[in-house]
């Protein structure tokens, strides 16, 4: 069985002109989602407390709220978790009252109204705590770039790290701005999921990358261009095919894994699917656009290998 | 061609056997039981476990079996409703002397047990319990050295009798000041000689002499380190009074406490025995003076007006005849005359002396115990979350001297048997050296872990029965191949996990539900590669082993740089982004193992030295 047919050879470089529209497009809503909306971001980065309970059966809202209400807590945000039986109470670091016993008492509130609710699951954060992550979070993914950008850069060549980098902010941008633009809840999880995507699309792209390699040492003729389009059609059957397996289980995940890991599991499927898109576009027309040619990837030293590899 | 040495086939197998063996304890269930240990100076014996036995046969529970662990006992349940019925019986069996804690023990045979064989370590959020992240207040714990510092200068200047006008502490320096040059010089070589671990020097202003002396700072790291440490030490015997297993208390940074209570339910109680700064100090009534005065703003000098905790007042004298850093035991019962809760209270040398010379003076006056306790609330100030400090003291109770004492005594007026049990273990378990503050908290309850753990299966299983079908089909034999890689993968994930007794969590799981997916990555490339090989007219054999070479480099650069990424995840993230850290290089290397080796093995062992016609790819 076979994804594309035998012999395949589409244009994909032709048609990248398109492709950084449409990059830029996504880039511009991105970043207009993430400085107009901003993130909605959980109570890991901004600090707070959650509170999420179960009820032996389907509760109205509006009966916790009202309980929350009488004890003091009219600034809560209750919502449904997962089923109409847990309920998810958020609360903004309050005014004179010591923050570990918040939760406490909002859980006594909310078991006023049957005994039998159940406590689940209880977060809170200092303010320090998330301001310390936000700052953690962003070196990490300052860190990761830094290192890729040197292992690549070794491994390959400087415009290739640079390229495998651009597609790497690409995906980054673009997940978050996802994020942003539908003001699903940027959490600890979906942070590990972003850098997650980092790993993944790279990946993909150094599979690619490793394939125009090849290709300028093997094939004599050619422009830059033409090889690197038939390096990405060569690679395409096995980056849609990996990319295929890997979002089969996030869907699975996504369906099956539960409530908590739900924005997890989203952060990674956008990922997998941008970064399976950038690794064919973004990475290669940059590389294109610095202009590489095929001396810049002939082997330095080792020139028997070439004459190897000669057919 | 296509053929594995000798050794790298029997690698293979070892390596499979050895991940088969290790994931193997996962499959064993486990039993809901007991673990019993001892506090202070008792022992768990054979006496131990036939007490226990007795307390079980009253309450008509038959257990499944009794081990003798090294310190412990651990009783195994059939159920956990025996194992929750038995716990407040064998508590209140064995007494203050043994703290009964309620755990899971894996069920596994002995020759399991014998090659050091465990289950994975499951995390809070899969197994339920509670993380509190504790931050400890190290300005405070500077101040408190400068106050010490202060009082002790004072002191030596008295003893060698050398004038000073006054001496005032401002945050962290202590400034004396004196009246004449000379005064300041003689100062300043006493007590440099002295304290050879603090800064002195002058710091004259318009007339004044004055010497600042202040904390060095290697000795400000020193007090630190010390305050962290004693709390860790305080915070772990408050913790073990809980009655937990495998409770784990651990320094994070320079100034972090983090505290994980596996099956902890209550995190209210949690926090108030974590937080909690109480003491207790003694004091004699002002019997002399009026209440009422006092209540109208006339509190007159050596005394203090307190309250009662029903709002009563009371006016004490200023002077403490003992402090609750004088205490070295105390614990809880019922006072033998009136029933009522007490709690029986040892002091030291020092504290016994002026006990026992206080209530010689003064029988049949009455003396009260103040409980003091420090509370930290966050306040809100300019959109900023401020630190407020608050000192909550009141008498809990108030009675006549009978008689003289000394060493050891009690105190009542405690409302119920809980509140004395509690105080007990604060005073029991030591002060804080400095105040702490919890920044974090997370408190799962049992059954979101254990669906995190159903959902997270059904998620991995789902996933990778998906995988394995679409790899079948699409490849054929060789996908058949790559499926037993990925089931292998998943296998030798679980074992290396068990090995290490890395922490599994939720965001782990995901992390291995991301490796299936990305595992058969390496094996799309290989399978790609032989593909294009036989489409350029190659031979099957030799399609195979260029398939094989050429897609090695590539498979290497894709996952080094994944690797990357988990390492900078491992190195910048905290517990749960951890464990997905932790998971997803493991995946990637042991992903790269059954992809590239394990799968050649079978490969050659179905392709390998035969004339092969076609291959079924």
């Amino acid at each position: 069985m076979q994804i594309l047919k035998k012999g395949t050879y589409l244009d994909l470089m032709g048609k990248r002109k398109l492709a950084i529209y449409f990059s830029s497009v996504l880039l511009l809503i991105a970043l207009g989602a993430i400085i107009a909306r901003g993130l909605n971001l959980g109570i890991d980065f901004t600090g707070g407390t959650l509170v999420e309970v179960k009820y032996p059966e389907a509760i109205e809202l509006a009966v916790v709220r009202e309980a929350l209400d009488k004890d003091g807590f009219s600034e809560a945000v209750v919502q449904h978790f997962g089923t109409p039986q847990e309920v998810l109470v958020r609360l903004a670091p309050q005014d004179g009252m010591e923050s570990a016993e918040l939760s406490d008492r909002a859980f006594r509130a909310m078991q006023g109204i049957t005994s039998e609710a159940e406590l689940r699951r209880v977060e809170f954060v200092g303010p320090q705590v998330g301001e310390e992550l936000t700052e953690k979070g962003g070196l990490a993914m300052l860190y990761a770039l830094i290192g890729i950008l040197i292992y690549v850069g070794l491994r390959f060549e400087y415009r290739f790290a640079v390229g495998s980098v651009i597609a790497l902010v690409h995906d980054v941008l673009i997940t978050v701005g996802f994020f942003a633009l539908f003001h699903v809840e940027f959490d600890l999880p979906v942070l590990a999921a972003v850098l997650a995507v980092i790993g993944y699309s790279l990946n993909d792209t150094i599979v690619v990358f490793d394939r125009i390699r090849e290709n300028f040492r093997k094939m004599r003729k050619g422009e830059t261009v033409e090889i690197i389009n038939t390096s990405v059609n060569q690679t395409l059957s096995r980056t849609l095919i990996t990319s295929g397996t890997t979002l089969l289980v996030l869907i699975a995940l996504f369906l099956f894994g539960g409530e908590i890991i739900h924005g997890f599991a989203l952060a990674l499927i956008v990922g997998v699917v941008i970064g399976t898109y950038s690794s064919i576009y973004v990475a290669s027309s940059s590389v294109i656009s610095m202009g590489v040619s095929r001396a810049d990837l002939m082997p330095v030293k080792k020139d028997d290998e070439v004459v190897d590899e000669t057919p | 061609m296509n053929q594995y040495p000798i050794w790298k086939n029997l690698m293979v197998l070892v390596v499979v056997l050895l991940g088969a063996l290790y994931a193997l304890p996962n499959l064993f269930g486990q039993d809901p039981s007991m673990e019993i240990s001892a506090t202070r100076d008792a022992v768990v014996d054979q006496t131990t476990q036939s007490r226990v036995e007795q307390a079980l046969q009253q309450l008509g529970i038959s257990v499944k079996r009794m081990e003798m662990q090294q310190q412990k006992l651990l009783v195994r349940f059939n159920s956990s409703e025996d194992q929750l019925k038995a716990m407040d019986h064998i508590a209140a069996a064995l007494g203050e002397d043994y703290t009964p804690a309620l755990t899971l023990a894996p069920d596994l045979p002995d020759w399991l047990i014998g090659v050091g064989a465990e289950p994975m370590y499951l995390g809070l959020d899969l197994r339920g319990g509670i993380h509190v992240l504790i931050d400890v207040d190290m300005e405070s714990a500077i101040t408190q050295a400068a106050e010490r510092y202060s009082s002790d200068i004072r002191t030596l200047l008295r003893e060698e009798k050398l004038r000073y006008v006054r001496i005032s502490r401002e945050d962290e320096r202590v400034v004396v000041k004196f009246n004449t040059a000379e005064k300041r010089d003689q100062a300043i070589e006493l007590i440099g000689n002295e304290f050879r671990n603090l800064n002195v020097k002058d710091i004259d202003q318009e007339e004044a002499f004055l010497v600042e002396v202040s904390l060095s700072p290697a000795e400000k790291q020193e007090v630190q380190r010390f305050a962290l440490q004693q709390n860790i030490t305080t915070l772990r015997n408050r913790v073990n009074a809980l009655g937990i297993s495998e409770p784990s208390i651990q320094q994070q940074g320079v100034r972090r406490i983090v505290v994980q209570l596996p099956g902890a339910q209550d995190p209210g109680k949690v926090k108030e025995i974590l937080g909690a700064t109480a003491t207790l100090e003694y004091r004699l009534a002002d019997t002399e003076h009026s209440v009422e005065d006092a209540v109208n703003g006339r509190v007159p000098p050596g005394a203090s007006l307190y309250y009662e905790r029903d709002g009563r007042p009371v006016l004490l004298k200023k002077r403490v005849i003992v402090t609750g850093n004088q205490i070295v035991d105390a614990s809880s019962g019922l006072d033998q005359q009136t029933g009522s809760p007490a709690v029986f209270v040892s002091l030291d040398g020092v504290g016994a002396k002026r006990m026992r010379r206080m209530t010689n003076e003064n029988v049949g006056r009455p003396m009260a115990v103040v409980f003091i306790e420090n509370r930290t609330t966050t306040r809100m100030v300019d959109g900023k979350a401020v630190k407020v400090k608050r000192k909550v003291e009141e008498v809990i109770s108030i009675a006549t001297i009978r008689e003289p004492f000394g060493r050891r005594f009690q105190t009542t007026g405690l409302d119920t048997t809980e509140e004395a049990r509690d105080l007990a273990l604060l005073l029991r378990a030591g002060a804080l050296a400095a105040p702490i503050e919890i920044v974090e908290e997370r408190t799962i309850g049992p059954s979101l872990g254990q669906d995190s753990i159903d959902q997270g299966f059904a998620s991995v299983m789902i996933g990778l029965a998906l995988v394995m079908v679409f790899m079948a089909i699409y490849y054929r034999v060789f996908g058949l191949v790559a499926d037993m890689a990925l089931v292998m993968n998943l296998v030798l994930i679980v074992a290396i996990l068990s090995m290490l007794q890395a922490t599994l969590t939720l965001p782990g799981i995901a992390g291995i539900v991301l490796t299936v997916g990305m595992a058969v990555d390496a094996n799309v490339l290989i399978f790609q590669r032989i593909r294009e090989e036989i489409a350029n007219g190659n031979s099957p054999q030799a399609s195979i082993q260029a398939g094989y070479e050429k897609a090695f480099s590539t498979i290497i650069d894709a996952n080094i740089t994944t690797l990357i990424a988990a390492v900078v995840l491992f190195s910048f993230g905290t517990g749960p982004i951890k464990g997905f850290a932790v998971t997803l290089a493991i995946g990637i290397l042991t992903s790269m193992f059954t992809a590239i080796i394990g799968t050649r093995a079978v490969i050659n062992w179905i392709y390998g030295r035969k004339r092969v016609q076609s291959l079924a790819i």
